[in-house]
């Protein structure tokens, strides 16, 4: 059974994630996926999770899910999800660990797709190809909330006209290979939004989609969440999107938060030296425009240590521009408040 | 895990270098690569010994076989398997031995029975002297791996592990000849379905058009016919009076009029997807020939699914000669395979009071399961490439 | 573009490039329709000078890149080309022999670095492999142009008998980058050559090639739909929508001043990794057109704003608006259409 107790303080807490760490058992060796990371996601804020490849960012989302299977596992940490019943019977919130039910088990199956849903980068792979848009998104009402088929009709074709889709009622009889990738990424996210969910993670939801889709399906969640209210976690390695989307981001890297704030703060005051980085890496568009002769991309040295790898110390020192020897190779990093609600982990502000 | 990537070597720009993984396994190529993915199979490991020691026993089955398999001991009809022993009744330790049979009939029923002769003890020898033979038809010998010193082979011993059929003959010296027909079948079969698949295959794959259009309905065509009633008929229009090679040759050509098809598309499927790799693209921008193209990038990447799809076909074809054999229309004796033998075993009597003869059986169904079992660990170290 | 005296004759002049595939139905594959991803494309690249096309997926854009290279066969259109050996030459119409001369100076730099590199292959036999089909190089010193050319790319030479698996996404982008440029090419198509990369890997690469462009004096064909990095790199850039150019200038005249109402909702569409909320923002409504099956007069009527009856009907043509800005839109002349002008007023 799952820990059940209930917390007066703090009401727009929606998920609290503490030292969390999902490890891959593989033949090769141990891959430290998630390797103590806390993040706190609040009522209708968007919190942004931005990182490279491999840095463990999807892997917490699908942790909070309980996604992730063999050879995955999570050996450690909290994961407390703040339930608010839906029914309204209640506004104090139940909280439940997810970190620790069983990950087939009623607990998670009903909070699955009702009360957190995913929208994934593939829109294809998400749906059926045999089934029609409708039928799909019906499923998910009919089991979580108890309606009948024409009640769930109706609720289906309601929910196709929020997320904007021209024409819900021929939509809703198509099959997904009928709808343009923009479409189907509307049609997962009406699915993700079917039962009002508390919380909603995005995983690089437009990453496959073009820039001007793209554009519209962030305009589009931007207004949802005013709508509905939701907390949204959003996942990508686009800071151009985290820009726009968020207004707390945190910043991955290899299995670790390494620095949280909220998005004004993350781009004009970045404190942590991997966060610098990555925001002069990137080409700007002010730059490429003001420019007289053509210029470099800063460059952050090397690349991302192997997996299997465990480095001493903060793990970015082997690749960091002002890494402090015989303190950042060797010293562990803890979370410090450099300002007020800004965390870094980084030794530079710390007394080592 | 979408998240994990290969392994990764630092930029030489770094300063120091820090290479994990030693340069062996980047230096790997391909099949050291499927290699080492296939050792963490065991099961199919475990296949591949069997298997090999199958084989083995079939290409020396002259010599690890006791008896000659042909040679009849009017006295010795119809036995059931003996039992090595160690000890005698007296519990000495005399070394691996078995005791003289002698012939008999049941008191009560009448029926002959064998019973044992305690008195005599046969010691049981590596390279015991036995019924003389020639090695592949070329080494004179008289030596068998394992058996009991004959002093006059005409009026032999008895050493019958698995038992004899109704003739006399030794059952297991029969299994290990049986085996060379049978293991072999499915090795040609797979050779010619080979060569007719990649030939095929690769020309309906590589001109397309026409070409392929009609390669791919005789395909279809061929497919769509059913397969034992078809290879009844071929099987049974095969003259009698074929000497027993020539018998062989065509049940093996029969067998594998089926097994090209699978490989034909298999084949074809891979060149088609093939030449919209973007290596292979990169390939002809570098101005390789097309003979080139297809021998040196596109043959290489498709070759090891060629090999899987060819192993998981041997048991088709072992199976097979099998049925046709045993229905009397593939082989037929004096040729020995594992189906002319479960022909002797095909009455309830002969089941009944001679059960040892189903004893094939038991080696067919390994044989099977091994080749399964070695197609299904190839197929998951087919391509390295994938994580 | 005419026989006119120009400062300098371009390295590359694209005139009226068409790619269609023909749409076969039924059980004798009877032709019954073309996808236009190429129609009517014409432009011209100087020499070292980096022209980028820009445009989203199915636009035609890799088509184009591909045909210039002839990797596909265009279905007509020239592709004059100032080859080092042949003088100037109409790739488009080369023989095979001909054909494998150009290729030793117009080259390919591919998206996906794990799908470019024949993973059975060694370093040493994927950089080598132009040296040798074009009987460039042979023995030690193909050996020796391949460790050179890896060492430029900013990889060691002992990594020669490594097989591709040995490495990451962005050594992979080097190693291909190694192979294009071993038989010295004067002109490069670079295929979204940063796209499947990460942040700070995509950097190390853009800087390459900006470094190896200026080095080797190369001329690129930059296709990708990041306009970031497109701006980033090109010199001039052009955009396509639906197999056809659309608009075509300067890099800073065309973010900043836009003509054509499909480039101005691309503008509006980048994400800009800054918080403050942009001004005015165009979103496009509807879906892109099918190249199968396009719309009538301009394609991009049915989703743009500023259209009028005119559009529907009659295509426009690709005008010369300004000196060197080529737009393809009736209205061209009398919109003012917002580029991004506005960020570059941002402290």
């Amino acid at each position: 059974m799952p820990e059940q107790h209930t917390t007066p303080q703090n009401s727009s807490v929606l998920v609290e994630i503490k030292d969390l760490r999902t490890y891959f058992f593989l033949a090769e060796g141990v891959v430290r996926a998630v390797d103590g990371v806390n993040l706190t996601v609040n009522r209708g804020v968007t919190m942004g999770i931005v990182g490279e490849s491999g840095c463990g960012k999807s892997i917490t989302a699908y942790s909070i899910l309980r996604l992730v299977s063999p050879p995955g596992k999570i050996v450690g940490g909290d994961i407390f999800f703040y339930k608010v019943p839906k029914d309204g019977s209640s506004s104090q919130a139940e909280v439940i660990n997810l970190a620790k039910v069983d990950p087939n088990g009623e607990t998670i199956r009903n909070i699955r797709g009702n009360y957190i849903s995913i929208v994934f980068q593939e829109p294809m792979t998400a749906m059926s190809p045999v089934r029609t848009v409708g039928q799909q998104i019906m499923e998910a009402i009919i089991l979580h909330q108890k309606v009948d088929k024409k009640t769930a009709r109706e609720m289906t074709i309601d929910i196709l006209a929020r997320v904007r889709m021209s024409n819900p009622e021929r939509v809703v009889d198509e099959y997904p290979f009928q709808l343009s990738g923009g479409m189907r990424q509307r049609a997962v996210i009406a699915m993700a939004l079917s039962c009002r969910p508390q919380l909603l993670i995005a995983d690089e939801p437009t990453t496959a989609l073009d820039v001007t889709t793209e554009a519209q399906i962030l305009k589009l969640m931007r207004e949802l969440q005013e709508e509905l209210g939701m907390g949204i976690m959003y996942i990508t390695h686009n800071l151009g999107v985290i820009a726009e989307m968020a207004q707390e981001v945190a910043v991955m890297y290899l299995g670790r938060v390494v620095e949280k704030t909220d998005v004004k703060e993350l781009f004009f005051h970045p404190l942590h030296p991997y966060t610098q980085a990555l925001l002069t890496s990137i080409p700007q568009l002010r730059d490429a425009l003001t420019r007289q002769e053509k210029s470099r991309l800063n460059v952050i040295k090397g690349m991302v240590p192997d997996p299997y790898a465990r480095l001493k110390g903060c793990p970015f020192h082997p690749r960091c521009p002002v890494m402090i020897s015989g303190v950042c190779d060797e010293v562990e990093v803890p979370e410090i408040e450099a300002a007020p609600g800004h965390m870094v982990r980084c030794h530079l502000y710390t007394s080592h | 895990m979408s998240e994990t990537t290969m392994p990764k070597v630092e930029v030489p720009n770094n300063g120091s270098p820090v290479i994990t993984k030693d340069e062996a396994f980047y230096r790997a190529s391909q099949w050291q690569l499927v290699w080492w993915k296939f050792r963490r199979h065991k099961l199919a490991q475990l296949a591949m010994v069997v298997l090999s020691i199958f084989y083995l026993i079939a290409i020396f089955a002259e010599v690890v076989s006791p008896w000659d398999p042909l040679h009849r001991m009017k006295e010795y009809a119809a036995m059931p398997p003996m039992k090595i022993y160690f000890f005698d009744y007296n519990g000495n330790f005399r070394g691996p031995f078995v005791y003289n049979m002698v012939f008999g009939r049941d008191p009560v029923t009448l029926r002959p029975v064998y019973q044992i002769d305690f008195n005599t003890i046969l010691p049981v020898k590596f390279f015991a002297k036995g019924d003389p033979y020639k090695l592949w038809g070329l080494f004179s010998w008289d030596r068998h791996l394992i058996g009991i010193d004959q002093p006059d082979i005409t009026k032999p011993y008895p050493f019958f592990l698995l038992g004899t059929d109704s003739l006399g003959r030794d059952l297991l010296s029969r299994i290990f000849f049986g085996g060379r027909i049978s293991l072999t079948v499915g090795l040609i079969g797979v050779a010619l379905s080979f060569i007719f698949g990649l030939l095929l295959g690769g020309v309906a794959g590589f001109f397309g058009g026409v070409v392929d259009e009609v390669i791919m309905r005789i395909i279809d065509v061929l497919i769509s016919l059913p397969q034992i009633p078809l290879w009844m008929s071929l099987a049974a229009a095969l003259p009698q009076d074929w000497p027993q090679l020539r018998t062989y040759f065509f049940v093996t050509i029969i067998l594998s009029i089926f097994g090209w098809t699978s490989l034909a598309r298999t084949v074809r499927g891979k060149m088609l997807s093939m030449r919209e790799e973007d290596f292979v693209m990169a390939a002809r921008l570098d101005g390789e020939s097309e003979w080139s193209i297809i021998t040196r990038y596109m043959l290489p990447g498709f070759a090891s699914y060629i090999i899987v799809s060819l192993t998981i076909s041997i048991p088709g074809m072992i199976l097979g000669e099998t049925s046709l054999s045993f229905l009397g229309i593939g082989l037929r004796a004096p040729t020995i395979s594992w189906g002319v033998m479960l022909q002797d075993a095909q009455t309830i009597q002969t089941v009944s009071q001679l059960p040892w003869l189903l004893w094939p059986t038991v080696f067919v169904v390994t044989a099977v399961l091994m080749f399964n079992f070695l197609g299904d660990g190839l197929r998951d170290a087919a391509d390295p490439y994938v994580t | 573009m005419t026989d006119q005296v120009q400062t300098a004759e371009p390295l590359l002049e694209v005139v009226d490039l068409k790619k269609f595939f023909p749409i076969r139905r039924g059980y004798f594959k009877r032709v019954v329709g073309h996808v236009k991803a190429v129609d009517n494309l014409s432009f011209y690249i100087m020499e070292g000078e980096t022209l980028g096309l820009v445009g989203e997926s199915g636009c035609g854009k890799t088509t184009a890149g591909r045909s210039i290279l002839r990797a596909i066969n265009p279905t007509s259109g020239s592709v004059f080309f100032r080859d080092p050996h042949l003088g100037r030459v109409d790739v488009a119409q080369l023989d095979d022999e001909k054909l494998r001369v150009v290729r030793r100076s117009m080259r390919m730099i591919f998206q996906d670095p794990y799908a470019s590199l024949n993973p059975r292959m060694t370093l040493l036999d994927i950089v080598g492999a132009p040296l040798r089909a074009m009987n460039i190089a042979h023995g030690s010193e193909l050996e020796d142009r391949v460790a050179e050319m890896l060492r430029r790319v900013g990889l060691r030479p002992e990594y020669m008998r490594r097989y591709p698996h040995a490495f990451s996404g962005g050594q992979r982008q080097r190693i291909g980058l190694a192979r294009a440029l071993a038989p010295n090419p004067k002109f490069v198509v670079c295929d979204e050559p940063v796209s499947a990369l990460d942040v700070s890997v995509q950097a190390q690469i853009l800087n390459l090639l900006q470094d190896l462009q200026e080095d080797l004096g190369l001329t690129y064909l930059f296709v990708a739909h990041d306009l970031s990095v497109v701006a980033h790199i090109s010199d001039r850039v052009a955009v396509m929508y639906v197999g056809k150019m659309v608009e075509m200038a300067e890099t800073r005249e065309l973010y900043t001043n836009p003509m054509h109402p499909y480039t101005e909702a691309l503008m509006s569409a980048i994400p800009l990794p800054d918080p403050r909320p942009r001004q005015k923002r165009v979103l496009l409504t509807g879906e892109v057109a099918s190249p199968a099956n396009p719309p009538s007069g301009c394609y991009f009527h049915p989703r743009c704003s500023y259209a009028v009856d005119l559009c529907r009907t009659r295509e426009p043509e690709l005008e010369e608006v300004k000196p060197g800005h080529f737009v393809k839109c009736h209205r061209a002349r009398e919109l003012s259409l917002t580029g991004v002008s506005e960020i570059l007023a941002r402290q």
